[in-house]
């Protein structure tokens, strides 16, 4: 590793001022998204759509996809192969599946009537939890590829590095969606059951 | 190395030669400025203008410290042959809190009076003796008075020394209400109502105009505040209530009844403006009722003359590009006709 | 020597000397040349606002002119202010950034050369896409601040508000990949025992300007994203009639669009306070409240955005705090002023082109500052905004302010860049002649604002007293042109002259004077020690024995291809859907052809 003036290597910094810039791209979305909460003119509203069980169900996914990328990172550290393919292909997989997840409640919205366009909750709530989503994929094709490299024998503990940076990334996609349950769903107001 | 000596004398030269220019600039420039923040006629403008005044001192004594500092030091510690070098000086600790603490005490001079006057102004007022809805339109005025019924456009009556009261929509994009006379700024902006308020303190006319980019014809949303005389206004008010019927019967110019005709004909003008009193109902345009008594018409571009209107009516993406107006495809003489009609209407 | 091994260690490498050649710059990772290429790409570009500047004073030099129509009018203010800000004035301090701080803090390149291309490309690619709406049925025309919803394809058909959204999303993602880049550079490639506060106040600056980039820009971003959901998929987030406030704009774009000024003087300020102490032979006074003032500047710069809002109706209680921080900025300001000027106190000042400029920014942004203090009082601000007098402001500040600072260290670092001088009687020439038409365009303004002129009008009536301060600023602005002629022809004359300038042409201090100019491509043979703040004026600098073992990175012509990718990407919004996904396909491969790709 190159020396570097403060011991932290360049692209872990790289990630996290990355992680720094990111934050104000979701805050700008939540800010708005909060700025117009309750401020549809037609519905339907946020309250008849959000389904907080299923959300609740994806959320605890991603989360466990996350202690899987922790178990990921500390396999390839210590040089075990089996392990690093293994809980690579976990995080990657559990990530599809809240991504799935996604892609059936953003179905069954549009089902309902809440077109792109239908009133401020469908727009602020896409877009916001729609660049999540964008996030979550971009995670997901970057744990794939690494996994990719896992499987074909190039992922040694001298790599360990990518997979940190990767991991960071995706532990910061997992706190922001924790803000977004949060924020989107647990302060909306819909019924819990 | 030299060459920077002789230029000393030079620079300043030609800083009283750029400061000259500038003052013989300022005194061409020095006629009358109808549309001035710095002639204030209400007491808000009046309030605003003394605090402007007061911070513009502040801020020529700062800029006389720092422009003379700058001077001296650069004259003073210029390059000479044979002078020692310089000092390897770091700082100065009790001078840098000096210039952290003159700056703000400065701005304590400038931040309490600003303070004091923004929430006298920037709050309802407190008497509301006229109250005018003023509707932004790309690229008009809509004046509404609710309490007297009155709907007008583009030329805003007032009486002197009577609170007026705005309230401010936009019936498209953002505009901005601006009679820097009487008041600063304020929005119109879509969705929302704002307010603002003055008191004119003189008889006479301001032009006034839209503060904000609203589009291609921006630059053509004037208007005309009318502060006028107690009885001048109510003889205004009184005249804007009659309907256009009245008027209408009083004379019968060809030239009139071929353009009223054409008004209500082919020319198509009703679907967008109304004339009251008359089968004239359209709402898109501005209300035509009086516009003959207006001095200026599309929103203060033009004088309110028979060629003026003529030329407006037959061509208005002409006077003013991509407005709304449509063009008829009236020819010079039936738009003469029309503009008479217009005109008769008083 | 050291330097020989090093050269034939990386040699068919791109480590010892340059390849020639166009293929040889389109793939170059070198921070220099990169360097060359943004600053060469910012002039260009400060040519073509120039030329728009040129135009607009050209029909308001009398009233009632006819020389362009309101919508070419319109079309051409609005490109003059996102040209001059994204295109012009943050390229060419980029270019400053990339050739300088490397140097200046002792490093071989930046930590991620390829990424640095890849931004280079990027920014290129916005910018040609957002030019290009010239030729594609009109630039937008709703003011570099673009308010909604005037914004709304009700508003504004046609595509010239497409090309703003896609354009500044390409060029704002360069400068936020750019910014990265600088964060990691200068805060992990500094040479061993250059601390922070011994660092060059330019490199202190860049690194705060990069952290402004890189936290101003996202919600900008968000702020194009809403407007092209508005545009294409029919969101309210900007229209009335679905309850969608225009005013969300305004926060969103002022939030950035605050930082952003500061993004374009700080580095300014950077150069000044670099070049002050060079030509006083003294060294900065000052130096750690200099450095905490930048960063001080910077940080209020995120609470005082709804300073251009008061008109807005936010209300008193809004409007009194924004107005209260306002002025408080006006504090770490004037203490830099008062530091430039102590620096030069008691010193042995040379008046050559780069300590011209310099005073002249001292001079002129005083006066931009002053007239920011008189806006930062809210009431007052309600006569001033929207007029003249803030374009006076303004241009104060980025003119009087950033440009002076900018040719300041054009002046200051070309010899390090060419190894050649630039012509100094052209030089004094070229500073009076602009000083003096930039007083002579911006000041009347002042007056044409306060007696009633709005700005971004297209034509004004004769008779409300605007005719005699536009025609002034007229001729003032012919004056400047004049001005900028006499610099290109200098820029020209002098590459062609004899190569003189030696490693250290002013007797600076900081360490990219240590090196040869031109520098070789890998800086600097052995890695430098420092031990002081002014290296080279006080025994400060060490340089090792002995060899050291270093690798440039290879040339690469991926970062090149996955800016196409996603110009191509960008592209399709506007062409259709099967070319924005052939251009995401093209920049994915390019991702992963970068990613596996070996660096030395």
């Amino acid at each position: 590793m190159e020396r570097t003036s403060t011991g932290v290597p360049n692209e872990k910094m790289l990630m996290w001022a990355f992680i720094g810039s990111e934050c104000m791209l979701f805050g700008s979305l939540i800010a708005t998204y909060l700025a117009y909460r309750g401020r549809s003119i037609v519905g339907p509203y946020e309250e008849e759509l959000l389904n907080i069980p299923f959300i609740t169900v994806t959320t605890f996914v991603l989360l466990m996809s996350s202690l899987m990328m922790v178990l990921a990172l500390s396999a390839v550290q210590r040089g075990d192969p089996r392990g690093s393919k293994l809980f690579l292909l976990l995080t990657a997989l559990l990530g599809l599946v809240f991504l799935a997840g996604q892609v059936f409640e953003f179905n069954h919205f549009a089902h309902e009537g809440l077109g792109l366009g239908r009133n401020l909750f469908s727009g602020t709530f896409f877009l916001t939890t729609g660049f999540h989503g964008a996030h979550v994929t971009v995670g997901v094709i970057w744990l794939l590829t690494l996994w990719a490299m896992a499987m074909r024998g190039r992922l040694g503990p001298e790599k360990s590095l990518k997979v940190e940076v990767a991991g960071l990334y995706w532990h910061f996609v997992d706190v922001v969606w924790i803000v977004l349950f949060t924020v989107i769903y647990l302060m909306s107001g819909a019924s819990g059951a | 190395m030299t060459d920077g000596r002789p230029r000393v004398p030079g620079h300043r030269r030609m800083l009283m030669f750029a400061a000259l220019a500038i003052a013989s600039v300022a005194a061409a420039c020095g006629g009358d400025f109808p549309q001035s923040s710095l002639r204030p006629q209400s007491d808000v403008a009046r309030e605003i203008d003394s605090l402007f005044r007061g911070i513009f001192w502040w801020a020529m004594v700062v800029f006389v410290v720092v422009e003379g500092a700058l001077i001296v030091a650069i004259i003073r510690f210029r390059e000479r042959p044979g002078a020692p070098k310089p000092r390897p000086v770091h700082g100065h600790t009790l001078l840098e809190i000096g210039w952290t603490l003159a700056p703000a005490i400065i701005l304590i001079f400038i931040g309490v009076p600003t303070m004091i006057t923004l929430w006298r102004i920037d709050r309802p007022p407190e008497r509301s003796e006229v109250r005018v809805e003023v509707v932004g339109h790309q690229w008009w005025w809509e004046f509404n008075y609710p309490d007297l019924g009155i709907t007008t456009a583009n030329e805003l009556h007032v009486p002197v020394g009577k609170t007026v009261d705005l309230r401010l929509r936009s019936a498209d994009v953002i505009h901005s209400f601006w009679f820097p006379r009487v008041a600063g700024k304020r929005d119109l902006v879509p969705g929302r109502v704002n307010q603002l308020w003055f008191t004119p303190d003189s008889v006479g006319v301001y032009p006034g105009q839209c503060a904000e980019f609203c589009g291609t014809s921006h630059a053509l949303m004037a208007m005309r505040l009318h502060v006028e005389a107690e009885e001048d206004f109510e003889r205004w008010v009184e005249q804007q209530l009659r309907e256009a019927v009245e008027v209408e019967e009083a004379g019968d110019d060809p030239l009139v009844s071929a353009g009223r005709d054409l008004f209500f004909g082919a020319g198509g003008c009703i679907s967008c403006h109304q004339i009251r009193g008359t089968v004239a109902a359209g709402i898109l345009g501005p209300d035509l009722t009086h516009v003959g008594g207006r001095g200026t018409i599309a929103a203060g571009v033009l004088e309110n003359t028979l060629d003026n209107l003529a030329s407006w009516i037959k061509d208005p993406h002409d006077v003013k590009p991509g407005n709304l107006m449509l063009d008829m495809g009236l020819d010079d003489e039936q738009a003469r006709q029309v503009a008479a009609y217009l005109l008769s209407l008083e | 020597m050291a330097t020989a091994e090093a050269a034939a260690h990386s040699e068919g490498k791109a480590g010892g000397t340059y390849a020639g050649g166009l293929w040889s710059w389109i793939t170059t990772v070198d921070h220099k040349r990169i360097g060359i290429l943004y600053f060469l790409s910012g002039l260009f570009f400060f040519l073509v606002g120039g030329l728009e500047a040129m135009l607009i004073r050209l029909q308001l030099a009398v009233p009632e002119n006819t020389v362009l129509s309101a919508e070419v009018f319109n079309q051409l203010f609005t490109m003059h202010g996102l040209t001059m800000v994204l295109f012009a004035v943050m390229p060419m301090a980029a270019g400053a950034f990339n050739y300088i701080v490397p140097l200046q803090i002792g490093a071989r390149d930046v930590a991620f050369p390829r990424l640095n291309a890849f931004s280079y490309w990027l920014f290129l690619c916005g910018a040609l896409l957002l030019n290009s709406s010239f030729f594609f049925g009109g630039a937008p025309s709703a003011g570099w601040f673009a308010y909604a919803n005037l914004t709304s394809s009700q508003f504004s058909p046609g595509h010239g508000m497409d090309f703003y959204v896609l354009g500044l999303a390409l060029a704002g993602a360069a400068s936020i990949v750019a910014a990265l880049n600088f964060i990691v550079t200068i805060i992990n490639l500094r040479a061993p025992g250059l601390t922070f506060m011994r660092l060059p106040l330019f490199t202190w600056m860049t690194l705060v300007v990069s952290f402004l980039i890189i936290l101003a820009f996202p919600p900008f971003t968000i702020g194009t994203i809403f407007l092209l959901f508005d545009r294409m998929f029919g969101t309210l987030f900007f229209e009335p009639s679905g309850g969608g406030d225009p005013v969300l704009w305004q926060h969103l774009f002022w939030i950035f669009g605050h930082p952003e000024v500061y993004i374009l003087i700080l580095p300014a300020f950077g150069i000044v306070s670099d070049v002050i102490p060079t030509f006083s032979r003294k060294p900065l006074f000052g130096y750690p409240v200099v450095v905490y003032s930048g960063i001080l500047i910077a940080f209020l710069g995120f609470g005082v955005w709804a300073h251009h809002m008061f008109s807005v109706g936010l209300g008193p209680i809004a409007n009194s705090a924004f107005s209260g921080l306002t002025m408080l900025i006006a504090i770490p300001t004037g203490v830099k002023m008062f530091n430039w000027i102590a620096t030069m106190w008691g010193g042995s000042i040379r008046f050559r082109a780069p300590m011209l400029f310099s005073i002249g920014l001292v001079a002129m942004f005083t006066i931009g500052g002053l007239s920011g203090v008189m806006h930062a009082s809210a009431p007052a601000d309600l006569q001033q905004t929207d007029t003249y007098f803030v374009v006076a402001h303004l241009h104060y500040v980025l003119f009087g302010g950033t440009i002076f600072g900018l040719f300041a260290g054009i002046y200051y670092w070309f010899p390090k860049v060419t190894g050649r001088l630039l012509g100094e009687r052209l030089a004094t020439a070229h500073f009076w002649l602009l000083l003096i038409g930039m007083n002579l365009t911006f000041f009347p303004m002042h007056f044409a604002g306060l007696h009633g002129m709005p700005r971004r009008t297209f034509t004004y009536p004769a008779g409300l007293g605007f005719e005699g301060y536009n025609l002034a600023s007229t001729v003032g602005a012919g004056i400047t042109l004049l001005a900028m002629l006499l610099f290109l022809l200098n820029f020209v004359r002098s590459l062609r002259s004899e190569a003189t300038a030696g490693a250290n042409p002013w007797e600076a201090s900081t360490l990219e004077w240590a090196t040869s100019s031109p520098p070789p491509v890998h800086n600097f043979d052995v890695t430098p020690e420092v031990t002081s703040r002014d290296p080279l004026w006080y025994d400060g600098i060490a340089l090792p024995a002995g060899e050291e073992e270093f690798h440039m990175p290879n040339p690469s012509y991926w970062p090149l291809v996955v800016a196409g990718g996603i110009l191509m990407a960008a592209a399709g919004a506007l062409v259709g859907l099967p070319v924005a996904l052939l251009g995401a396909a093209v920049a994915l491969a390019g991702i992963y052809g970068w990613s596996f790709e070996p660096i030395h």
